[in-house]
């Protein structure tokens, strides 16, 4: 008798870009611009940290909600970054990647039958961890015209008033939008006046170029009711050792701490000795990355414009979201373009509504494999269009 | 500030166009050009070179860094003694440094001979320098700032979330 699975994991489809994988493999020149990571190399001084915690055996659990000294610092450089004000003790909790952050936020937070409504395009796990932890989606799309950018008037038309939750995720992936105070208040205000929980994934909030990112929590009567995540994947470049964090009221991450103590116990311990060393010297290593992103961003938006793809101007994250060409739809383009020209970039509808029509092209590649992909995308364009 | 910008760029790689380097600042094309135009005519670029790994081709090329004593006198200071040997195409790099030494030169050769040669024949007799220590260059790991190995793969997955 073969093995029952759960409804709730059968209700989630299976992630949209598989099928693009086994295309890629069919030719050996491909140039991927679907990398949702950076290819920086995580900065030696955090590397060189990981390493020695390795030798000194320090490999045991530590503290559920992750080392003091890691908490404490993170606590510092948040409120020295983006001044927000966390207690390490009770407001700050450590994790396996900002993702195991987010889901453990559902777990806590969300009810069956809770309605969670997820700005649009968004990172792809927002929607099964909501489905996985026994909540209905509610998908509140954003539009190319107002740049990506959440709205109030948005929220309204999706019926987002009456929802438990809401999730936004700025500086955005996939489509490189921020959101800057001005724009957030209207957002806040909606949260406020119908009395909305906010989970905003902040994990690009370094990759903010021309300006400082804001987070919707320092807005006035956000922080009882907001839940912050970041990490060291992105701006660090530690993906893989997975550590991220939640920052909230104690309410909530005790809650989150709790679902956490029972299923990961505490995030990775070697991590957390890489991340207590970026927090205290890899600053200039940040900067330097950021510094090579914006001259990408720049670089990658300046050629779509010559191609003749629409193109609205990204200020974050390592990601720019170009309209494909009439009579195309996203899916058939990344998928002739891989085929054909071997670059590889993904369909804007495998983030959700108000992706269709777009691709993702990630710019967290040197800039000679971006020149020649964007060679490739123009000989494409210019055949076929 | 444009300045400053372009040159750092150029100095990333030289090849890039003007065009390409309008793509990643503020400025157009023919403000870049122009930029680097004023950046040759001030001097501040001087030239524009290949990185070459040697190791890499069949035909051998001997390299040396050479440290240099020298006497000074009355007539003579580190810019006369500079400007003789710097006039030498064997001699690739000089310059005046602290420590132990005087200059710290290096040269270029087809052959372990021809270098030695060049050494004991034209820079020895400088009536100046009082002494020559000669290090033959084994392997080089990096030059300008690019390294010579491998290069680490690109491990990552073509697609991810």
């Amino acid at each position: 008798m073969p093995i029952e699975l759960s409804d709730r994991v059968q209700t989630v489809p299976p992630s949209g870009i598989r099928r693009f994988f086994e295309i890629a493999e069919e030719r050996d020149d491909v140039i991927s611009l679907g990398v949702g990571e950076p290819d920086f190399a995580t900065p030696w001084a955090a590397r060189d940290a990981a390493i020695a915690s390795l030798e000194a055996g320090k490999t045991s659990y530590t503290a559920n909600r992750g080392k003091r000294e890691l908490r404490e610092k993170i606590s510092d450089y948040v409120a020295d970054r983006f001044e927000l004000g966390y207690d390490p003790a009770e407001e700050i909790i450590a994790t396996a990647g900002a993702s195991e952050a987010v889901d453990l936020a559902f777990r806590a937070l969300v009810d069956p039958g809770d309605t969670v409504a997820i700005a649009q395009p968004s990172y792809i796990s927002y929607e099964p961890g909501v489905i996985f932890a026994g909540g209905e989606v509610l998908s509140v799309p954003t539009r190319e015209a107002d740049e990506f950018k959440l709205t109030a008037e948005g929220l309204e038309v999706a019926g987002a008033a009456d929802a438990d939750l809401l999730v936004l995720c700025y500086p955005n992936n996939p489509t490189g939008a921020i959101m800057s105070e001005a724009e957030l208040e209207p957002i806040a205000e909606f949260a406020r006046e119908h009395d909305l929980t906010v989970l905003s994934d902040e994990i690009y909030a370094e990759l903010t170029y021309d300006g400082e990112h804001t987070s919707i929590a320092t807005l006035e009567g956000m922080r009882e009711r907001t839940i912050v995540f970041n990490g060291f994947s992105k701006a660090h470049a530690m993906t893989g050792l997975r550590l991220g964090y939640a920052l909230g009221p104690s309410a909530a991450i005790n809650a989150m701490n709790k679902i956490h103590q029972y299923t990961m116990l505490s995030a990775p311990t070697t991590a957390q000795h890489a991340a207590i060393a970026a927090l205290d010297s890899c600053a200039n290593d940040v900067v330097e990355m950021v510094d090579q992103y914006d001259r990408r961003r720049q670089f990658v938006l300046s050629r779509f414009r010559e191609i003749g793809l629409d193109v609205f101007e990204a200020e974050g994250a390592f990601y720019c979201f170009p309209e494909v060409p009439e009579g195309w739809t996203a899916e058939e383009f990344a998928e002739d373009v891989l085929r054909e020209q071997g670059v590889a970039v993904v369909p804007g509808d495998v983030f959700g509504a108000g992706g269709e029509g777009h691709l993702r092209v990630s710019y967290a590649t040197g800039l000679g494999d971006l020149r020649k992909a964007l060679n490739r995308i123009e000989a494409f364009v210019d055949e076929h269009v | 500030m444009s300045e400053r910008e372009v040159l750092e760029l150029l100095r990333e790689n030289a090849r890039y166009s003007t065009a390409d380097i309008a793509r990643m600042t503020d400025l157009e094309e023919d403000e870049v050009a122009a930029v680097i135009d004023d950046l040759e005519a001030a001097g501040v670029v001087r030239g524009y070179q290949a990185v070459v790994d040697w190791d890499e081709l069949e035909t051998e090329r001997v390299r040396a860094e050479v440290e240099l004593n020298v006497r000074l006198d009355r007539e003579t200071g580190y810019d006369d003694i500079a400007e003789r040997l710097a006039r030498f195409p064997e001699v690739k790099a000089l310059r005046l440094v602290s420590g132990d030494y005087d200059f710290d030169m290096e040269v270029e050769g087809d052959s372990i001979r021809e270098v030695s040669q060049f050494i004991s024949e034209q820079v020895a007799p400088v009536p100046e320098i009082t002494q020559t220590v000669t290090h033959y260059v084994m392997t080089s790991y990096k030059e300008h700032g690019i390294e010579f190995g491998d290069g680490e793969d690109d491990d990552r997955l073509s697609f991810s979330p």
